[in-house]
């Protein structure tokens, strides 16, 4: 069989649970690393819904979604006390 | 009640950091580049709006004004995908903010106006002064138009902001009025849904109107000091 592939090549669904902190803690945490990781993610999304040959509203709409999905995290604080219940 | 009706206006800061930044430049996400001849539909709808937009906007300028283009063209991008952005639930309106506003309008009037006295200096100051005015009035006339140009930077930044705050606050107002009166009466809380799906609709076109109106006049503004 093929040697062992070290850990740091590993992609994530390859890692074993135990492997799973240090796999974490191998990764890049620098900022041109963060960078390249929110690029990459960028890339990813826009590949596979937007750059294609019959895009469809799918593509943006999913972004809308979760910048309303996003918001609505963010201001859960305030809109806590407007549920409908007997007791706030 | 009055705090509920407000908090939407607040800056959102998270633990201290401003988050309000990744607001602002989220619009530019969702304008991609494209170096392709024939790219994908996303980024061909956009080039072909702005091109109509563009060409619209900027025949009646000179060579000199149409340097103006990229900035005019990004500014109307940049002001109606915000308003269009703010119209969904529970998001925050940059627009919204007096400050921002202002600083939009007051460098885009300031260059404009600068750009008219230091090329045509003559033609720049005469604009104070109306043709075929009588000699008593001159005085009172170029205190006037003097008040009259420095308020236009003022106009426009809180054109934009009270349009736009006003919009989302009646959305608020009657999206609330329409659920309490649901347990009340059916009948009436239909009336209200209906208004309120009216205003919305209204919102998005002064969403969209508000940016070319904004831009339009900062065009004005430009075609009239080059």
């Amino acid at each position: 069989m093929a040697s062992v592939v070290p850990l740091k090549e590993k992609k994530l669904l390859e890692v074993k649970l135990g492997e799973l902190p240090s796999w974490i803690l191998m990764r890049d945490f620098t900022p041109s690393g963060i960078a390249g990781a929110f690029q990459r993610g960028y890339y990813r999304y826009y590949n596979k819904y937007v750059n294609v040959k019959k895009g469809s509203i799918a593509g943006l709409s999913m972004v809308l979604a979760a910048y309303v999905f996003l918001n609505y995290c963010r201001s859960y604080k305030e809109l806590k006390h407007e549920r409908l219940r007997k007791y706030h | 009640m009055n705090e509920n009706l407000f908090t939407s206006f607040i800056t959102p800061v998270i633990l201290g950091l401003p988050l309000v930044t990744l607001i602002v430049l989220f619009p530019s996400l969702l304008f991609p580049t494209s170096n392709r001849l024939v790219s994908n539909r996303f980024v061909t709808l956009q080039q072909w709006m702005l091109q109509l937009v563009s060409k619209q906007m900027m025949s009646i300028h000179n060579s000199k004004g149409q340097t103006w283009a990229l900035m005019l063209m990004s500014l109307i991008l940049f002001i109606g995908s915000t308003n269009l952005l703010g119209l969904l639930p529970h998001s925050f309106t940059p627009t919204t903010q007096l400050s921002m506003n202002l600083g939009m309008a007051i460098p885009l009037w300031a260059g404009a106006v600068i750009t008219g006295f230091r090329n045509k200096t003559k033609a720049s100051l005469a604009h104070f002064l109306p043709q075929g005015t009588p000699t008593p009035l001159i005085p009172m006339l170029v205190i006037i138009e003097t008040i009259s140009l420095f308020i236009q930077p003022m106009a426009l930044a809180v054109r934009l902001t009270a349009n736009i705050t006003a919009g989302h606050l009646l959305i608020h107002l009657i999206g609330g009025a329409t659920l309490a009166l649901m347990s009340i009466s059916t009948t009436t809380a239909l009336i209200t849904f209906t208004i309120l799906i009216l205003l919305t609709i209204l919102e998005f076109a002064v969403a969209m109107i508000q940016a070319y109106v904004f831009t339009l006049l900062v065009s004005l503004y430009l075609h009239d000091n080059t």
